[in-house]
């Protein structure tokens, strides 16, 4: 249930931040969603059961689902490398190079 | 044994993007390597096409993983044939950006590999995660080039391009989450049918909503008119039939996989279906530049295929596979000759285009060949592909759709000939241009390699489509030529033929149209067989499980 919730308010937080017209707002909020999808990704594999799925002698009793967290952290590299770039488009646009600035700017 | 070929689409384009980034910068080398690299895929393709054709599916577990454990790569006929047709487009992509002078920045070969590898993978992953993981690798490259050049307009454009699409992926990814937490697994071949109910019927619409959002379907479509006009030229030639296409592709596949064309989504299919055809025309017949009104007329051309699939059965199928593939060739080669309409006119606004049948008969003939094809005139290729969708309507008893498709048709060859008898029989516009309008900074100082193309709208931002200093086609070498008028401070310019290298890959491009048309047996066949693997998933899943 508290998965659930703190998706909730990831994906709202987020989808507020994308709607505004900053770019950054946006890239902060492409982080909050990024966030939300990695911990859905999370849920889907069970949250009950968290050992290490290391085999042992009598082996774990509720090992963790590790295709899940590949995904996460698969997830993770991409959104980092969009955000980025992300950022980088926002750094291009406070240069001016945005058609809402051009009449004040020239 | 052929399964082992599975893995060159994806991995031989990236490795020789990794090379090239490596080696200086030499355009020559570039340009080869790129096109030797992009064409592995083509042969992969046509090596596959054979085997797939008769039922088998060719496979390959990466990594030498026991079943279960092993992510798949695998080959239908749809994947082989659409293989093929994305390995052309990616060469004629690349010819065209030589041509035009867009692979000057000497990450555009790379970026372009990366972008085919992507696309590779994705036709031929049988793995949900997979399939999002190579639409990332494809789309990452496609921000690169739809911004590499700059310009304030394009940094709009691609700004709504980005957050969209990865609004899409961030929807994809959680559909993907979703789809896993109710059966947990993502091999397509486990999940066949998971999907006709219940949760995971949900958890597949959120993938099937990602995806829509990819391919621009209505309403969902409202990004895609307005970044690629504003792509560089030789980049929307690409952009045209790789990154809508794998949506496209995405939908049939899962749609078909996991769905398993359960009637209960049909309707909702067909109703997204006839809305994208009639808003993309309507949209299209608005528009005011060349691109414009392709880019909008693309979303148009997606309502045929999503027809085929909505009515799930063979022949609805075979047309829309056979669509896909034809539309794939014609659309880039429309973009092609938009491309060459823009080196040729100085611009793509319509209202400042004319008389370029007179100057331009090759590019007119490639234009008018692709125009009458995407409009559905017998002989050409639109023609087969279109009266197959029609005919699988009527056979289905659906005569909306059937009636909405010829209705679209005509409307479509209106707007192709709005193009046609503006900027080719249109009277040549004056062009005149006041040399103080160009700013200096926009003037580069050398034409390094020979595409001199006279711009002439007045000032460079007048042109959105161009920006002078950032793309290759240098748009504002125009004082050195231009005869001066009487009053000494207006030159007249005159805007120089569009030369081999942009026009012959649009021509290029068309041809195959003429071809399909006449001689459509080979492909229908093939689209046939692609349908029947869709129909029949038991060779499908028996490769990618066992």
């Amino acid at each position: 249930m508290t998965t659930a919730i703190a998706v909730g308010v990831l994906v709202a937080a987020g989808v507020f931040l994308i709607l505004g017209r900053s770019l950054v707002r946006v890239a902060f909020g492409f982080i909050l969603l990024g966030h939300a999808v990695n911990l859905l990704l999370m849920a889907a594999g069970g949250l009950g059961r968290r050992q290490a799925p290391i085999l042992g002698p009598d082996g774990p009793t509720a090992p963790a689902d590790p295709l899940p967290q590949a995904f996460v952290l698969t997830a993770i590299v991409i959104s980092f490398g969009t955000t980025v770039y992300l950022l980088g488009l926002a750094r291009a646009q406070r240069r001016g190079d945005q058609p809402d600035d051009r009449g004040r700017r020239s | 044994m052929i399964g082992a070929l599975l893995i060159a689409p994806v991995a031989v384009p990236l490795l020789a993007a990794g090379l090239l980034v490596a080696v200086p910068p030499r355009r020559r080398l570039h340009r080869a390597v790129a096109i030797a690299a992009s064409a592995t895929a083509g042969v992969t393709g046509v090596v596959l096409l054979p085997s797939t054709l008769d039922g088998q599916v060719p496979s390959l577990a990466v990594g030498g993983w026991p079943p279960g454990f092993a992510i798949v790569l695998a080959a239908d006929t749809l994947s082989a044939l659409m293989l093929c047709v994305t390995s052309v487009l990616v060469i004629a992509g690349l010819a065209i950006a030589a041509g035009t002078g867009d692979d000057t920045n000497r990450f555009y070969a790379p970026l372009v590999l990366v972008l085919a590898a992507g696309v590779g993978g994705a036709l031929l992953t049988a793995d949900l995660f997979n399939l999002f993981v190579f639409v990332e690798v494809m789309l990452a490259p496609s921000y690169a080039l739809l911004t590499m050049t700059g310009g304030r307009d394009r940094v709009a454009a691609s700004t709504v391009y980005m957050t969209v699409n990865l609004l899409a992926s961030t929807t994809l990814l959680a559909g993907i989450a979703l789809l896993y937490g109710v059966t947990g697994t993502v091999n397509l071949g486990e999940l066949a049918g998971a999907a006709t109910s219940g949760g995971a019927a949900l958890a597949a619409g959120v993938v099937l909503l990602a995806l829509a959002v990819k391919a621009a379907v209505a309403p969902l479509h409202g990004w895609l008119p307005r970044s690629y006009p504003h792509a560089p030229p030789a980049v929307a030639v690409l952009f045209s039939g790789l990154l809508t296409k794998i949506g496209i592709y995405g939908i049939i596949r899962i749609y078909s996989v996991l769905l398993d064309g359960t009637p209960r989504f049909r309707g909702i299919v067909m109703v997204a279906a006839l809305l994208t055809m009639v808003v993309g025309v309507l949209g299209a017949l608005g528009e005011r530049s060349v691109r414009g009104v392709l880019s909008f007329d693309m979303v148009s051309q997606v309502g045929y295929i999503l027809v085929g699939l909505a009515l799930f059965t063979a022949g609805g199928l075979a047309a829309a596979i056979f669509f896909m593939v034809q539309y794939v060739l014609v659309k880039a080669s429309l973009f092609g000759c938009a491309a060459a309409i823009e080196v040729a006119g100085g611009t793509g606004r319509l209202d400042r285009l004319g008389g370029l049948a007179r100057r331009e008969p090759l590019l007119a003939a490639a234009f008018m060949l692709g125009a009458l094809s995407l409009a559905g005139v017998p002989p050409l290729s639109g023609f087969v592909a279109k009266l197959g969708i029609v005919t699988a309507a009527v056979g289905e008893g659906d005569y909306l759709a059937g009636a909405v498709a010829v209705g679209v048709s005509l409307a479509t060859l209106l707007v192709m000939l709005r193009i046609w008898s503006i900027a080719f029989w249109g009277e040549p516009p004056r062009h005149r241009v006041h040399a103080k309008g160009i700013q200096a900074s926009d003037v580069p100082a050398s034409d390094a390699h020979g595409h001199d193309v006279h711009g002439r709208g007045a000032r460079a931002s007048d042109v959105p489509v161009r920006n002078a200093h950032a793309s290759g086609i240098r748009a504002a070498s125009i004082p050195t030529k231009g005869t001066p008028t009487a009053d000494g401070s207006a030159q007249e310019l005159r805007p120089t033929r569009a030369r081999g290298p942009v026009v012959g890959p649009a021509f290029a491009l068309a041809l195959p149209s003429l071809i399909l048309g006449l001689g459509a047996q080979p492909l229908l066949a093939a689209a046939d067989s692609a349908a029947a693997g869709l129909l029949d998933l038991s060779a499908y899943i028996e490769a990618i499980t066992r």
